[in-house]
């Protein structure tokens, strides 16, 4: 509210009452003094609880004030006295009638001043996308820097834990192992059983157009071997065990747990990734073979069900028309995913820095970009092996 | 003027604490310990490492929900309730948790709007933003703390900077968990003159744990010593030495003890 030239327009007499006149609620009249100055003249308690409204109502008066007197104030605290230094301030206003707490905070807030900018600063929009773009080219290069480093440091710490292998964190890996491997086997059974009914069920009933309903086998064995088994299972292992990599490691740095490791000697690439990838790596190509094995007994059942194929029989004719190296194909490239979600996830709980927001925002970035390297290496697997024969 | 603030609790104690029992397990923190907490002043709290101040301050606070016992803070029942209930005297006290407890994800200023923004929602948002700006400088940190993150503050700005979220509301009453724990001694004893001016100013009545003996001896009106699973005694310094109790002549009597109380004397002086 600026002093404004209307003011004079007053009649002496004018009166104005607070409009939300509630129980408790602080209300201001305004007159003249004997000196011919306007008078604001505050009543009730000037406290965080009531003194909103009427900061509202102060705003938007428009008077020149000379006097604010506070002999009706009956409970003042600092932020009440805040608007109200803030009011004299700004009218160039005398204040009377305050009582002993009240001159006590007024003098208190006073010191404080106003005149600093409590807004950080911002720049004009065409002058921050750009920034902000090159800000992410800057980052960018240094995330290169960062992937490099950290693999550079997990294979020192390997060579180092090949010379001298008593140091190997064996007892932690296992524990890895359980987490990423046993403890996501009822969920990745139920998933892959459901694939591999669904993958039976709609083959069958395209193939049927054909007479060529048997061919389900073939369909739902080559590819849970080749290609479902392996990579749905990434995509779980990245949910669940990536995401715990970041989550976990992250929360570590947080607490300087990490800062803590270093300082006694110990290296957070050997005790912490390390074990976490290998056990990815490991578990990865048992849990890729167990899907597809499970998504081949769920077309079975499909088959005895629905196709009139004898459990068994499905069973023998995987045998017959699957050739071995589709299952190589799947065992290849289960260890080169695990290793990715591995590695994303480590990377990623090793760079979190500052606050918790970083722990989840990390977090979605591991799982996003193992998933993503994942499906894109997919690709290029299923075109190098179909090259080399393997088709 | 002056008792206008208080009139609302009428010289009754802010805090009671009556017959309060907590138990982990087998395991008893503490053991039918009652202790009041008068209005308008600084209340040290000492006991050993593992007596359970902390437990206490939380039991208070209404974080812990105690065993056995009755609480009370402004004549409202604690014990029993939800911890996140609303309780009508949230507003009223403010708490310095012991490493500052700021949420990371906003800067300072922000960190001290956040009670406002919750308990007096027709607070504008420039005056706000102003109160916040005024409550940090009153805690003792420098201007351009305000639109820093919490990761950016050492350890005793980030105290500080509790203190100014504490202090948000002007509560009438402020909960301090050894806010001079880390402090170089300089930032200690300006932190106990900050304490005691506060007091002064804003007539706070202070419920303060502490291991500071220096803190105790300066700024403390009155001590409650925890032992043996209860209050073993309250009372001035002198006070209390003069019970006799084991633990408070090791305290009080030791090297540490005997350097504070010399201090103190000599700042008398």
């Amino acid at each position: 509210m600026r002093a404004s030239p209307t003011g004079g327009l007053f009649a002496p007499r004018f009166i104005r009452i607070a409009g939300r006149v509630m129980d408790g609620a602080a209300q201001f009249t305004l007159d003249e003094d004997e000196a011919g100055r306007t008078r604001l003249s505050v009543e009730g308690p000037l406290l965080v609880s009531s003194v909103g409204p009427l900061d509202r109502d102060l705003e938007e008066l428009n008077a020149d004030l000379g006097v604010i007197d506070l002999s009706g104030v009956d409970a003042i605290d600092t932020i009440g006295a805040w608007v109200m230094c803030r009011l004299a301030a700004r009218h160039e206003a005398e204040i009377t009638g305050a009582g002993e707490r009240a001159k006590r905070l007024l003098d208190a807030v006073e010191g404080a001043g106003n005149d600093a900018e409590m807004d950080p600063p911002r720049d004009p929009v065409w002058l921050r996308v750009p920034k902000a773009i090159g800000e992410l080219v800057f980052d960018m290069r240094g995330g290169i820097i960062g992937v490099v480093g950290f693999l550079g440091r997990i294979l020192i710490g390997l060579g180092r834990l090949i010379r001298r292998p008593s140091t190997f964190p064996m007892k932690a890996m296992v524990r890895q192992m359980e987490l990423v491997g046993v403890s996501a086997l009822p969920i990745i059974g139920l998933m892959s059983f459901l694939i591999g009914i669904v993958i039976a069920q709609q083959g069958a009933v395209q193939l049927e157009q054909f007479g060529a309903e048997a061919l389900t086998v073939n369909l739902v064995g080559r590819i849970t071997l080749r290609e479902l088994g392996v990579l749905m299972t990434a995509i779980m292992v990245a949910g669940r065990s990536g995401s715990a990599f970041a989550a976990q490691i992250g929360t570590m740095k947080l607490t300087e747990e990490v800062d803590a490791m270093r300082t006694i000697g110990i290296s957070p690439a050997e005790r912490l990734v390390i074990p976490r990838v290998l056990a990815c790596t490991f578990m990865m190509v048992l849990l890729g073979f167990y899907a597809s094995v499970v998504a081949i007994v769920g077309g079975a059942v499909v088959g005895q069900v629905a196709l009139g194929i004898p459990f068994f029989t499905f069973l023998e004719r995987i045998q017959e028309v699957v050739p071995i190296h589709d299952v190589w194909v799947g065992l290849i490239k289960a260890p080169v995913f695990g290793l990715i979600i591995g590695l994303a996830g480590c990377y990623h709980g090793m760079r979190v820095e500052g606050n918790s927001e970083q722990v989840g925002l990390r977090t979605t970035m591991a799982v996003v970009s193992a998933i993503f390297a994942v499906i894109v290496l997919d690709a290029f697997f299923a075109v190098f092996f179909t090259e080399i024969g393997w088709g | 003027m002056d008792d206008e603030l208080h009139a609302r609790y009428s010289g009754k104690p802010p805090i009671v604490v009556d017959g309060l029992t907590n138990r982990f397990g087998d395991f008893a923190v503490h053991d039918d310990l009652s202790m009041e907490v008068r209005e308008g002043e600084i209340l040290g709290v000492v006991g050993g490492s593992g007596t359970g101040k902390s437990v206490l301050m939380r039991s208070i606070i209404g974080l812990q929900t105690p065993s056995d016992g009755h609480i009370s803070v402004f004549g409202r029942t604690i014990t029993g309730i939800d911890p996140d209930q609303d309780l009508g005297v949230r507003c009223r006290w403010g708490v310095m948790f012991q490493g500052g407890a700021l949420f990371s994800t906003l800067t300072v200023g922000e960190n001290v709007e956040v009670p406002l923004k919750q308990f007096y929602p027709d607070i504008a948002p420039e005056l706000r933003r102003e109160i916040a700006r005024y409550k940090v400088l009153l805690s003792g940190l420098p201007e351009d703390a305000i639109n820093k993150f919490p990761s950016e503050l050492s350890g005793g700005m980030k105290k500080r900077a509790g203190l100014a979220r504490a202090l948000a509301l002007d509560p009438e009453l402020l909960f301090l968990d050894e806010p001079t724990a880390g402090l170089d001694p300089i930032g200690a004893a300006a932190f106990d003159s900050l304490t005691k001016e506060l007091k002064e100013t804003l007539g706070l009545t202070v419920f303060l744990i502490t291991h500071d003996l220096d803190t105790l001896y300066e700024i403390c009106d009155r001590v409650a010593v925890i032992a043996d699973k209860q209050v073993v005694a309250v009372g001035t310094i002198p006070e209390l030495i003069e019970t006799g109790h084991p633990w408070i002549q090791e305290y009080f009597g030791g090297p540490r003890g005997r350097a504070a109380h010399a201090a103190h004397e000599r700042s008398n002086e």
